[in-house]
């Protein structure tokens, strides 16, 4: 087994009908790091992430998740392996309204079977646990509608979400770009540490160079991106 | 699966306004739809139970349809009589076992009236060879006596011993030119059959007879209230003509020949009808109509399921987020597909769940109004498996119709993958 949790060779990624977005001849993200990715807007960083869950297609190069060349997977097996080894948090809006707070933390359970298993029996509890560790303990809380809370309480549940049952992947795109700097900062520390606890990979991406301090490393996707930034 | 269908539930209930608006229009018309369908299996059966027992109806030659609807269901007019002396030659036939000749024309108050002998009582049957069964009083036993059905009784509040006179032809009121110095008295009142029957006043044909001493123009003559009530009951009272009889047969099997010497009877030309063959030909004529109604509830249906679609594809654009991010968690796009299905079907069969149980407690409480009041049985249209076959249908058709929005969101997750702007 190869201790990268995420390697990149020769991506080449553009949007149907459009100039290549991605041009990445080399990135590796190691097991267990946590590494910050910034760019500016529009440079590119939301579709590098969707190509690492699988949910697009490169059109050339190889893009391993955990050792295995997700090109040479069926898109149900990429599915699969989005649901068991990654957990993901968006910029905003990540929570499914319908959902109890609890709800929305297991919810990648109910598509991963590997993920039940680490988590063992009481999903609930796990669930509680770790809004705990993320700093929601307030019972009265967890009982609002998802749509009640505020942006950093609903960042911090899907934070919960993505760590739920130890992904060995954890990506984050821009999820504090709604907050104030102190939440921000409150919240990367509670995210790393949470992942450091879990053993997972953090890729956190954003365009605020600021927060590079909080993180293991720091890339530029110009750096690694020969595509460029037409932003 | 489980998981997506608690999902699915979730949506909904988070949905509950519109989701209840569209239930309730799927449940409306699955109930409209079933209500038709029981109501016309029970107006078929009510038809068809109106006259049982008698092997053959008797009138003068006119379509056999129209034949049925005078005798029987007390609807138009005999184009022409039957003379007493050739009802007496078929009814002396070998092969005939009972006759009871009746005589139509009158009225009481808009309800028809019919002359009749007692074997009337005897023979004449309803349903499952029911026979008429009198709730109060007696028979006729006076010439003035009469018998009211239970409709009769009900709308007019008569009872035992009410005076009524009844008027010359079918006026709906008993107004103008009538037989009011005949008064009859009631003797006695029939239970409800479901059948016209209760909607009837039975009176001796002697008694038409009586009343129609003096107007043998057709008209009344300006003598006939000289003649008082005494010198009538001398008279011989036998009839002249009658409008039909119905025949019962000493053996089934030759009901054929019996009626095709009826029909070729030397003198006066008769015309013998058999009841079910006659009935039959009768509800065809209705049965367009009643596919018409039909039709236009499987259209209602329709209708309600295309609420289903506009209510979930409305739904889809502001969900579009939400799809997103259930594939980012790990959902399948099938997972969203079978979401979307789910949803519908849901929706589907509970409205036609609802329909059901409120059809069904509709026909609870007005049942037995409508069958008291229209002789419409409902009564035994309780669940079967039209509605196990309206639910499986519905909510099938509804699983169908879920994968219009299941696809767009299917292919829209794919277009999508995680990168969808909100
Ligand atoms: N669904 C899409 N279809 C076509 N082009 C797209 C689509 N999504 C993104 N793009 C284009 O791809 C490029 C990169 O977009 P991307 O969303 O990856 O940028 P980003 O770095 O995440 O920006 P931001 O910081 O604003 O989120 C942009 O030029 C954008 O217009
Ligand atoms: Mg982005």
């Amino acid at each position: 087994m190869t201790d990268l949790a995420i390697q990149i060779d020769g991506l080449r990624f553009a949007w149907k009908g459009n100039a290549p977005v991605l041009d990445v001849p080399a990135f590796t993200l190691a097991r267990g790091e946590r590494l910050f990715l910034r760019g500016p807007s529009g440079s590119g960083k939301s579709t590098l992430l969707g190509v690492i869950a699988g949910v697009l297609e490169a059109d050339a190069g190889k893009v391993s998740v955990l050792g295995q060349d997700l090109a040479s997977l069926s898109s149900s097996a990429r599915d699969r392996m989005r649901a068991d080894h990654l957990g993901v948090i968006f910029q905003m809006f990540n929570l499914v309204p319908y959902l109890s707070v609890v709800g929305n933390v297991t919810l990648p359970l109910k598509f991963s079977a590997a993920r039940r298993k680490a988590v063992g029996g009481d999903a609930e509890a796990e669930a509680k646990r770790l809004l705990g560790r993320l700093g929601l303990t307030d019972e009265a809380l967890l009982e609002r509608r998802v749509s009640d809370l505020s942006v950093g309480q609903q960042q911090r549940v899907a934070a919960a979400r993505a760590l739920i049952g130890a992904p060995e992947i954890v990506i984050a795109d821009e999820p504090t770009s709604a907050l104030d700097a102190d939440a921000r900062d409150r919240f990367i520390t509670l995210l790393s540490e949470e992942a450091a606890r879990t053993g997972a990979a953090l890729l956190f991406v954003s365009h605020d160079a600021s927060l590079a301090r909080l993180f293991d490393r720091a890339v530029d996707l110009a750096e690694i991106n020969r595509a460029g930034v037409k932003a | 699966m489980s998981a997506v269908l608690s999902l699915a539930w979730k949506s909904l209930m988070n949905r509950k306004g519109s989701v209840i608006l569209t239930l309730v229009a799927v449940a409306l018309s699955v109930a409209l739809f079933l209500g038709v369908d029981k109501a016309r299996t029970g107006a078929r059966e009510g038809f068809g139970n109106t006259i049982s027992g008698t092997d053959l109806i008797v009138g003068a030659p006119t379509g056999s349809v129209n034949l049925l609807l005078y005798s029987v269901f007390r609807m138009g007019n005999a184009t022409a009589e039957v003379s007493w002396p050739t009802y007496q030659k078929i009814a002396d036939r070998p092969d005939v076992a009972w006759t009871v000749p009746i005589s139509l024309g009158d009225s009481h108050r808009g309800f028809r009236v019919l002359g009749t002998t007692n074997d009337y009582f005897v023979h004449y049957k309803y349903g499952r060879r029911q026979p008429l069964k009198l709730a109060e009083g007696a028979e006729f036993s006076d010439l003035f006596d009469a018998v009211i059905g239970a409709d009769v009784a009900r709308e007019l509040g008569y009872e035992i011993g009410t005076p009524l006179v009844l008027s010359h032809g079918l006026g709906a009121a008993s107004l103008g030119a009538g037989h009011e110095n005949r008064p009859f008295r009631v003797v006695g009142i029939l239970a409800p059959t479901g059948t016209p029957v209760d909607r009837t006043v039975h009176v001796s044909l002697e008694a038409i007879t009586a009343i129609h001493v003096g107007w043998e123009t057709g008209a009344k003559n300006p003598l006939a209230d000289t003649i008082n009530e005494k010198m009538i009951r001398s008279f011989d009272l036998t009839p002249k003509t009658i409008t039909a009889f119905f025949v019962g047969l000493e053996r089934k099997g030759t009901i054929l020949t019996t009626r095709r010497a009826i029909n070729t009877n030397k003198g006066e030309p008769l015309m013998a009808i058999i009841p079910g063959e006659a009935l039959a030909e009768l509800w065809s004529v209705t049965a367009f109509a009643e596919r018409a109604l039909m039709a236009v509830s499987v259209f209602v249906i329709a209708v309600g399921l295309v609420s289903i679609l506009t209510s979930i594809l409305t739904s889809l654009n502001e969900r579009r987020r939400e799809m997103s991010i259930l594939r980012a968690v790990g959902a399948r796009p099938g997972h969203i597909f079978s979401l979307l299905v789910l949803e519908a079907g849901l929706v589907g069969f509970l409205g036609a769940v609802v329909g059901i149980l409120l059809i069904h407690a509709i026909l609870l409480v007005a049942g037995p109004m409508v069958e008291a009041r229209y002789g419409v049985s409902l009564a035994g249209t309780g669940p079967g498996l039209t509605d196990l076959y309206t639910l499986l249908a519905v909510t099938l058709a509804s699983l169908l119709i879920g994968m219009v929005p299941a696809w767009a969101a299917f292919r829209r997750s794919l277009a999508d993958g995680l990168s969808v702007k909100v």
